[in-house]
């Protein structure tokens, strides 16, 4: 699950995790309001929205205005919310759509020396949490990654116990960072590690992490995702998702305990199991074709959840199309025939649907749906299956 | 032979009362596996599809002998009944959860790691010898003895992969699901070594996904250690960055582990990969008739 910034800041202010003041506003009047309280002679106006990458990122039809952007009045921290609030910004995450801005964060200005980068992530590797920093920061980290891993320093740590002071002195000699900044840093880095652990997160991102001029280390950017498996431990976290981030179709499938992603092909796609469903969208792609989501019915699926995932299929105007691609394991074939049958006669087709079989209870599935007179195309195998439903699309289409 | 699991193998069940679990120690016991009982906290006396249930795995394995464990408890659980197993000595211990907190494996996984137990999973169909021994939730009937070891991150994509082998009448000597989450109990590389030493086993397929570099680091072991042939399929080709596909491993992050690093590294190291999911079986085969020239 992830945050806004501004939620992240909140989260860090109460661990103790050095940040700027600052205020959310929702209206340029509360952008105004926001500058004037916090008293500094500058401030810098930042769109709240999930992806990343909104210094560089523009609203659509108005190049001009930047999702970040520094300001030295009242008025221009107005004028800035109003550029911003209720428009699209476009970033290198968004997507060429945008994502609707409906919150800017009004912070205080900061007297800045260095910038660097930090993050926080579970290094699968290894089995163990990581703290990542490097002096490359408010660049994208991904290039500096690919191209210079040697600037990434590294230092994995315990959960329980945390990061060790050595740790931190390690990584300062690396960045040449000493004296009061060093000892800003030793605070910083061990209580953001407490803090990563404590939260059950999967990414704790500061980019920048800065180093003030008079030596203090303070997140000027905040960015949290947690575990999606911890949640059920955190009420306080599960209060900070915000539904208006997230795909529509996405929120719906998951309150039906399905796992569906919008993707931009024409071809839905109904499967059991998530490597399975992967696998179906890659069959359909080899084939020529381009799938319009990935679902996952999950192993124990029944009537109402496969009928709700026909309704999330056919509700997508781009879908031409559906493959149904059922492997049988505890997940009868019988089931799944059932579900099917009385999800045509309550949703109705109005694409093409193709199905097809496999695994337990098979025969006794597949003379079930062909004696309902369900209209549909029977596929005898992964390879069948996906030829069939491509040729069906693209007449449809 | 085989690997981790054969017809000797005597199983328990952690969470036997629960549906799930009722139900699949009802599936194995049918399939031929030694059920020989269950653990429940505070469920001692009771009994489950005829099998005694106990308290504690400890007291579970002093009055059955068990060795092996499949655990069904529900994911705030799953790391203590993990490490309930390992504390009684149980030699292999498949966690089939889904949906345990990341957190919580770290320190999990140190301690398998330093004990003589096998953690297969967590969020895993588990493991199976055709024939003689089924610990988990695959449909026993797809498989047949034979000479695949297949090993993978995913559950009914590997039924498929058995599948396809089992028509081609290749059959399966041992296949482990290793688990859909970031962190599981066994990689690719620690079963590599187990089928490079198994007789049974004379091909191996690998089938992976998106997200990691487990992949990638198996490709180096089958260079540096592995003799006999190995095909590889990678699901997740078509996935874009930055969304999970269902498994919470299966995710492309900072343009890391997409299917094309992890198909140009097996290549590399002499893997078939097969370039759809409908032809793992064959890929199977051409890694066998490549081996024989």
């Amino acid at each position: 699950m992830k945050i806004h910034e501004y939620q992240a800041k909140q989260l860090f202010r109460k661990a103790g995790v050095p940040v700027l003041a600052s205020h959310v506003a929702r209206s340029a009047e509360e952008a105004q309001k926001a500058f004037e309280s916090l008293g500094s002679p500058v401030a810098v106006v930042k769109a709240q929205i999930h992806a990343g990458g909104r210094g560089k990122g523009t609203v659509i039809d108005n190049p001009n205005q930047r999702g970040v952007q520094l300001v030295k009045s009242g008025a221009e921290a107005a004028a800035v919310a109003t550029g911003l609030l209720g428009k699209k910004l476009v970033t290198i995450q968004t997507g060429p759509a945008g994502s609707e801005v409906r919150q800017v964060l009004v912070e205080q200005g900061c007297q800045i020396a260095r910038e660097l980068y930090l993050g926080i992530v579970v290094d699968r590797a290894a089995c163990k949490p990581v703290l990542m920093v490097s002096n490359e920061g408010g660049v994208e980290i991904e290039k500096v990654a690919a191209e210079t891993p040697e600037k990434i320093f590294k230092e994995h740590f315990d959960p329980q116990r945390g990061l060790d002071s050595f740790q931190v002195r390690k990584l300062c000699k690396k960045l040449n960072i000493t004296g009061a900044a060093a000892r800003s840093a030793e605070s910083f880095m061990k209580t953001l590690c407490k803090f990563f652990v404590d939260y059950d997160c999967s990414l704790v991102e500061v980019n920048p992490l800065v180093i003030t001029v008079d030596n203090q280390m303070i997140a000027l950017d905040a960015k949290v995702t947690f575990d999606d498996n911890a949640i059920f431990r955190h009420a306080d976290v599960k209060e900070l998702r915000d539904i208006g981030e997230e795909e529509p179709a996405e929120v719906r499938a998951g309150n039906a305990g399905l796992s569906y992603v919008k993707l931009e092909g024409n071809i839905g796609c109904l499967v059991n199991g998530a490597g399975l469903a992967m696998a179906t969208m890659d069959i359909i792609k080899y084939h020529g074709g381009a799938p319009a989501n990935f679902l996952d019915v999950g192993g124990g699926a029944n009537t109402q959840q496969v009928t709700e995932a026909f309704r999330i299929l056919l509700s997508d105007p781009n879908c031409k199309a559906v493959l149904v691609n059922i492997f049988g394991g505890i997940a009868r074939c019988t089931t799944i025939a059932t579900a099917l049958i009385e999800a045509s006669k309550e949703v109705g087709f109005n694409v093409p649907l193709v199905v097809r079989l496999e695994g337990t209870e098979v025969e006794e599935g597949k003379r079930m749906l062909k004696e309902s007179g369900l209209d549909m195309i029977a596929a005898d195998g992964l390879t069948d299956a996906a030829k069939k439903v491509v040729a069906a699309a693209g007449i449809a289409s | 032979m085989s690997i981790l699991v054969n017809r000797n193998t005597r199983v328990i069940c952690q969470g036997i009362t629960g549906k799930a679990g009722a139900f699949h120690t009802k599936g194995c016991k049918e399939y031929g596996t030694q059920m020989v009982g269950g653990v429940t906290p505070g469920k001692s006396g009771e009994t489950v599809e005829g099998l005694p249930v106990f308290d504690t795995v400890e007291e579970a394995v002093k009055q059955t002998g068990a060795n092996a464990t499949m655990i069904f408890v529900p994911p705030p659980f799953t790391a203590d009944a993990i490490l309930e197993a390992i504390d009684a000595g149980i030699e292999v211990i498949a966690a089939i959860t889904e949906g345990v907190p990341v957190i919580d494996m770290v320190p999990v996984y140190e301690t398998v790691r330093k004990s003589k137990s096998v953690l297969i999973g967590p969020n895993c169909p588990g493991l199976i010898t055709p024939g003689e021994c089924k610990i988990g939730i695959m449909p026993g009937y797809i498989h047949k003895p034979g000479k695949v070891g297949i090993m993978s991150r995913s559950g009914t994509l590997t039924y498929e992969a058995v599948w396809q082998t089992t028509k081609l009448g290749l059959g399966q000597s041992t296949c482990v699901g290793l688990g859909g989450d970031p962190i599981v109990g066994t990689s690719y590389i620690d079963l590599l070594a187990r089928y490079q030493a198994d007789d049974q086993t004379e091909v191996i397929l690998m089938i992976g996904e998106i997200g990691g570099n487990a992949e990638e680091e198996a490709a180096a072991f089958v260079k540096a250690h592995v003799t006999k042939p190995v095909a590889a399929f990678i699901a997740g080709r078509t996935a874009p960055p930055g969304k999970r596909m269902g498994h919470a491993g299966a995710i492309i992050t900072g343009g890391k582990g997409t299917a094309a690093e992890k198909v140009a590294a097996l290549e590399a190291a002499g893997i078939v990969v097969a370039p759809s999911p409908a032809e793992m079986g064959d890929a199977v085969a051409e890694a066998i008739r490549r081996h024989k020239k």
